[in-house]
């Protein structure tokens, strides 16, 4: 029996949210008495792999198959599956991420597992049950969930575990291979896009968000956003009225119905706070408001606020930040 | 072609989420429940394929007690031919993924449409149990789909990009933004939707495997600490000092 975690890498880096999953992995594996194995997926480096051990991890699986470079959901599925029953895997632990999420739910068929998703702590292995606490409504509440099935699934949500650094641990990174066949490939993408970063933070893994509303008047403003996100180094995101009218991508958009984040610092400029965007970033671990109205909503789910003009505002903020850089 | 298009009945996103007092139950006194905001989109592509093809059916299917039918009603008024409710409790995502299975394999369906995931719940994952239970490739989550004959071509979002994927028929599909401008019904649709079929069937194969236990509401904040305007330059030394994220 042991804990299987599926490690991320992109550009022969892991993924942030990874390092929190491996984390998470290690310290299931530790409440249940026994070790975790990483398999990783993607492009990975063999010198960040041997890296993971500061998370924990003892054992790193890699399959060098070139083609798995991409996300090819059957492909990974299989991949997986394969280590979990070398492994004799009980518990699979991924990242709540568009690939963890699609390969988890595969899984968890093909092992008959119970899956919980959205994952924010820990889980509670007293008593002889697995209980996990996890987000639900939306980012409006949370729910304890018993995974009643013999093989368990966990996808834990991006920022809301921290990864454990014990410097200096290393993991053995041993060769594997599912001897997955071209069938396993049919799925693959034709073609993979990048958005243009230009250096900047991608939404989904940031840990600091700069964001703005209607409040910011036009795209033509958004130079001010960026400004204070580059000093940062934080994230760009925006209302979803902002990206219906395409002033900025709806990639961008956070709320119920756009992307969920919890990052430990959002700045909204010049939103107004309605419910269904509150639900997106609710999570957050610091708030702060600009806004003209003292009597915007979001107010009061800031924990810090500035009543006042964004365009008056957002500059000092961005030479401020300069000045203590 | 023929279109399923999987729709959950969700409170209204306005709505303020409240519990049972023992913390076990959603609390639906007065909440207003709607077709989930992303299973719009699945409905109207899945319409305007059909418009475009000039040929083929959308059927709608939800897993749910008779208090959805209003809502599956409302899909059909929008343009769905044919509505099935597989009448039972959704206790959890692999139970639901299990009538929708069924109902698609009895009915020989061509393209599986879901939204990206039900605002409730959030579990982004019924798509890709239907799609292993099936055997075939599942797209999640899809922003763009086009059919030309039995090949589809997608775009599904990726972290910081997208993916372009061709799959052929049986397939499913999960939808969101921007794939298409959500129809609302017009009063011709509502007209109609009254003597549209509705059959309603009884749930098959396994239990849950996931029992809620107890529901909780995020701690509430201390309150806002407000900073002049004049002086903005102090939130970043609290943001650094005292709150520490910077
Ligand atoms: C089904 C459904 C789903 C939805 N999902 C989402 C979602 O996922 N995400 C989302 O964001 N919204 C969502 N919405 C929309 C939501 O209800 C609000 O309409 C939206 O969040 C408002 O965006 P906003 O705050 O940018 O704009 P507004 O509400 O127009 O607010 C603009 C704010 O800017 C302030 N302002 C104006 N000028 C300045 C200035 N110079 N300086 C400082 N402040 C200024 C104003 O005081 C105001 O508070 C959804 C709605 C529905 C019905
Ligand atoms: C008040 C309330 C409380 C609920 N509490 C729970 C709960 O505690 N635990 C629980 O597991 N479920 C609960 N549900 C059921 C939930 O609505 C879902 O039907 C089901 O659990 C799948 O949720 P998911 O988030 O995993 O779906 P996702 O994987 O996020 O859904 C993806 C897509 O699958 C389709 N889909 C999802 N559900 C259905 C359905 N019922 N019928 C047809 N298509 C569907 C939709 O197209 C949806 O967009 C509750 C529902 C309500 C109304």
């Amino acid at each position: 029996m042991s804990v299987l975690v599926v490690v991320e890498c992109a550009d022969g880096e892991v993924k942030k949210s990874s390092l929190e999953v491996a984390s998470y992995g290690a310290q299931v594996a530790a409440q249940l008495g026994t070790t975790a194995t990483a398999i990783a997926v993607g492009e990975a480096n063999e010198a960040n792999l041997v890296k993971l051990g500061e998370q924990g991890i003892t054992k790193v699986l890699y399959d060098a198959e070139p083609r798995l470079k991409d996300f090819v959901n059957n492909a990974y599925t299989k991949l997986i599956a394969t280590a979990a029953e070398q492994e004799q895997a009980k518990v699979i632990v991924l990242a709540n991420s568009n690939i963890g999420a699609a390969v988890g739910s595969r899984l968890s068929v093909r092992l008959k597992a119970s899956l919980a998703t959205n994952v924010v702590e820990l889980p509670k292995t007293d008593g002889g049950q697995f209980v996990v606490k996890r987000g639900a409504f939306s980012g409006k509440a949370f729910s304890d969930v018993v995974l009643s099935g013999d093989r368990k699934i966990i996808a834990v949500k991006k920022n809301s575990t921290e990864a454990q650094h014990d410097a200096g641990k290393t993991a053995e990174v041993a060769s594997f291979s599912a001897q997955l066949s071209d069938a396993d490939f049919a799925d693959a993408p034709k073609q993979v896009v990048m958005q243009d970063q230009a250096g900047g933070v991608l939404l989904p893994e940031a840990e600091r968000v700069v964001s703005g509303g209607r409040g910011m008047k036009g795209p033509e403003n958004w130079g001010l956003i960026e400004d204070l996100a580059k000093a940062l180094g934080a994230a760009t995101a925006c209302s979803k009225p902002v990206s219906d009218v395409d002033w900025r991508p709806h990639h961008e958009h956070v709320g119920q119905t756009g992307i969920t984040v919890s990052p430990n610092l959002y700045i909204a400029c010049g939103i107004s706070g309605a419910i269904q965007h509150l639900a997106g970033v609710n999570s957050s671990k610091v708030i702060v408001v600009i806004n003209k109205d003292p009597e915007a909503p979001f107010f009061k789910a800031a924990d810090y606020g500035i009543v006042g003009d964004v365009f008056d505002v957002l500059p000092k903020l961005t030479a401020a930040v300069k000045a203590l850089n | 072609m023929k279109f399923l298009v999987c729709i959950s009945n969700v409170p209204d996103t306005t709505t303020k989420i409240t519990f049972t007092p023992d913390n076990k139950e959603f609390n639906k006194a007065g909440v207003q429940f709607v077709i989930n905001p992303w299973d719009e989109y699945a409905l109207t592509r899945a319409i305007e394929l059909k418009e475009a093809a000039g040929s083929g059916t959308v059927t709608v299917l939800n897993v749910g007690e008779a208090d959805t039918e209003p809502n599956i009603r409302k899909a059909l008024a929008i343009g769905a031919d044919d509505a099935i409710r597989v009448n039972a409790a959704p206790t959890d995502a692999y139970f639901v993924a299990e009538q929708i299975a069924a109902i698609a394999k009895e009915g020989a369906y061509d393209v599986i449409l879901m939204g990206k995931e039900s605002i409730d719940y959030n579990g982004f994952q019924v798509h890709g149990m239907v799609g292993e239970m099936l055997g075939v490739p599942t797209v999640a989550p899809a922003m763009k789909l086009d059919m030309s004959g039995n090949t589809a071509t997608l775009e599904r979002e990726i972290e910081g990009g997208k993916e372009i994927v061709s799959v052929n028929t049986p397939f499913v599909a999960s939808c969101q933004q921007p794939m298409c401008e959500p129809r609302i019904p017009n009063m011709r649709g509502i007209m109609t939707a009254r003597t549209k079929p509705l059959k309603v069937v009884p749930a098959v194969g396994e239990p849950a495997r996931t029992q809620v236990q107890e529901y909780a509401l995020p701690p509430k904040k201390q309150g806002v600490k407000l900073i002049d305007a004049e002086n903005a330059g102090e939130l970043i030394k609290l943001l650094r000092n005292e709150a520490k994220v910077i």
